[in-house]
């Protein structure tokens, strides 16, 4: 049954959404990568006035093992109360968890509990028949249902794209694209809600990517270097924009919040020319989609002797942007550095000019950075997946990227924390750090955060 | 009595955010524009307009040629059984896209209406219209189509401009009561009505 007041956690302006309360719980998706185990939901208490702060208060098993959780998102979210079909009394109570190795899409229900109990399983078979795709990845709840892009095709190896759900059911009703147009590879996706425009970013197809990254195929430039744009009413590719085939892998994209804006960030993970990472913005000209590089990340020498086998033969250690986060009020752009350890805050007041502002060290490839509430211990992995509270006030991190990838950069191992900046002064929280055993031997990649965070909502009010 | 209902209901209509004023208010706002606001408020009445004046024409050609007993049955047990469907069904009206012209978004009001089965709730007052001879039936219903989209329009518009000249769109967080489940109780209560007088 449906609710008889909107859902409280719904709002319909950025603006008015960055006037919601702290959340008092964090959603972590965490994976085993012997796949021995299974993948696991940590719920983390965020509260500080909490006797718990900063602790693993939830945990949830996944019913099978090698799934490999990446992203996740929630079933409902502020585009409820978009005006053209609007179903603001759903309530955002569902967490829609895909497994990127497994194909299969699990859903969780987080109401009225702390740890999230599983109401549903969509087998990767129903995800292929049904959409074609699989390695599903990112979650978008939209005007047409629940958008989930994916990275493989069902039994080949593309094109990857993005299906339907259900709003309500969760079935898979089918394929998005109508016209794909030249798009083959896929990754992110999110859109300009309100001038029906929808955005896609290239990482590779799944033998491209499942076992490591291949040297041959970066220095082929063979990964994704191009971002589409679509029609997001008729479905139908309109624009294809190439970064150049030096920039490989634009991966995370973050538009403007702002719903009369037509500007994004889109990060690179890295140049196979100098190996710096870079941020580029989105935005129209002339009627026409363009890009522009605003901000470069230069690669850090080093040691051959510090490195892993895949860096030794470049003597450096690269950045490698691998997410970026935007506040809801479009002012902050976050970056994580995973390959350097560090974690960047960058006032975007103007998207053109894109100025740093603050920086945190954590791990890092050579730099190993230690967390102050744990100073002696060397941290390995870096700032990775980025997430900021709807006041724009706290930013959190974990450290893995992706089990495969985490081993070659990080082959001693990558070990398992996260991380809370407060992101005025940008400093880190000393109270907030778990690590190494509370994540019971897991890897934590993203992290949701109660009510909806500054990557989980669009708004179609200004 | 009778015409009272009709302009109550006219009210209703434009009162829902589902039903209009709200896409009416977003367009303003996205454009900057309370002349595009009230540019779009007409076009949304004349989609509703047409969702009722179907449900009339239906009507005024099903009674020219059944009683005015099976008449109401019939719509009595429309009623009930759309009202049940909207009661229990879970899907919701979907429709992507913001960017339409005025064409499309009176298409857009149409279908919004008639999914809402918006002159549905008009069955009861049509089938009291006295039956005469065929013209006669059409006209009033036609008469009662009008007058309940002129309500509609004049609250939805009120609604409009005090939600963007003062209110702002927060309001909907709390004031948004969820009409559409009172509006499936009303209709099944409707019919019940409808199906009570027919006896």
């Amino acid at each position: 049954m449906t609710l008889w007041t909107p859902d409280p956690t719904f709002y319909p302006s950025p603006r008015d959404a960055a006037t919601a309360p702290p959340e008092t719980l964090a959603y972590v998706a965490a994976f085993d990568r012997s796949a021995e185990r299974p993948d696991a939901l940590a719920v983390l208490d965020t509260d500080p006035g909490s006797s718990s702060y900063g602790q693993v208060v939830g945990w949830t098993d996944l019913p099978y093992t090698g799934d490999e959780l990446h992203h996740f998102g929630w079933n409902a979210c502020s585009s409820a109360l978009c005006p053209y079909a609007p179903h603001p009394h759903v309530e955002r109570r569902y967490l829609i968890v895909p497994g990127l190795r497994s194909s299969r899409i699990y859903v969780y229900d987080t109401k009225d509990r702390v740890s999230p109990e599983l109401v549903k399983v969509i087998e990767a078979e129903d995800l292929g028949k049904r959409a074609g795709y699989s390695r599903p990845h990112t979650v978008h709840c939209g005007p047409e249902g629940l958008y989930v892009s994916a990275l493989g095709g069902y039994g080949e190896e593309g094109p990857g794209g993005i299906a339907i759900l259900d709003h309500t059911s969760f079935e898979v009703l089918g394929r998005w694209e109508v016209d794909r147009g030249p798009q083959y590879l896929a990754y992110d996706f999110w859109w300009h809600i309100n001038h029906d425009v929808l955005v896609t970013s290239e990482w590779g197809t799944p033998s491209m990517i499942e076992d490591g990254v291949v040297g041959e195929l970066l220095l082929g430039r063979k990964y994704g270097h191009r971002l589409h744009f679509w029609d997001l009413r008729r479905r139908r590719h309109v624009q294809e924009v190439d970064l150049g085939d030096q920039y490989q892998m634009p991966l995370e994209l973050r538009p403007a919040h702002d719903p009369t804006k037509k500007y994004g960030f889109v990060g690179v993970v890295t140049s196979v020319e100098d190996l710096s990472a870079s941020v580029w913005l989105w935005y129209e000209e002339g009627g026409r989609w363009a890009v522009r590089k605003v901000i470069d990340i230069p690669a850090e020498p080093a040691s051959p002797d510090d490195l892993p086998d895949v860096l030794k033969p470049f003597g450096a250690v690269p950045p490698l942007v691998t997410d970026i986060d935007l506040s809801v009020d479009d002012q902050r752009l976050y970056v994580s550095c995973w390959g350097t350890g560090e974690l960047k805050q960058f006032d975007v007041s103007d998207p053109f000019k894109p100025v740093e502002i603050g920086s945190v060290h954590l791990g890092g490839i050579v730099r190993r950075a230690a967390h102050p509430a744990a100073p002696s211990e060397r941290l390995a992995g870096g700032p990775q997946m980025v997430e900021v509270s709807r006041d724009g006030r706290r930013v959190y991190v974990t450290n893995s990227l992706y089990g495969s990838w985490d081993d070659q950069f990080y082959p001693d191992g990558v070990g398992a924390w996260m991380a809370k900046v407060d992101a005025d002064g940008f400093t880190l929280d000393e109270r907030f750090f778990p690590h190494g055993d509370d994540f019971r031997g897991l890897r934590p990649h993203q992290t949701r955060l109660q009510g909806g965070d500054a990557s989980s909502d669009s708004y179609c009010y200004p | 009595m009778t015409l009272t209902a009709v302009i109550l209901l006219g009210a209703f209509h434009g009162i829902n955010p589902a039903m209009g004023w709200l896409f009416a208010v977003a367009r303003g706002l996205q454009e900057r524009s309370r002349d595009l606001l009230l540019q779009s408020l007409p076009v949304i009445a004349l989609g509703h307009l047409a969702s009722v004046a179907l449900v009339v024409l239906v009507v005024s050609a099903t009674g020219s040629v059944v009683t005015g007993t099976a008449l109401a049955i019939g719509s009595g047990v429309v009623l009930v059984g759309f009202g049940l469907w909207h009661l229990l069904a879970r899907r919701h009206f979907r429709w992507v896209g913001m960017r339409l012209s005025l064409p499309q978004l009176a298409a857009w009001s149409f279908l919004m209406s008639s999914v809402h089965g918006a002159g549905l709730m008009l069955l009861p007052v049509l089938t009291r219209i006295p039956a005469g001879h065929h013209g006669h039936a059409l006209s009033g219903g036609m008469f009662v189509a009008g007058v309940h989209t002129l309500a509609m329009f004049v609250t939805a518009t009120a609604v409009a401009l005090a939600v963007y000249e003062f209110l702002g769109v927060a309001v909907l967080r709390r004031a948004w009561f969820n009409l559409d489940k009172m509006w499936a109780f009303a209709l099944v209560g409707a019919g019940v009505f409808t199906l009570v007088g027919a006896m």
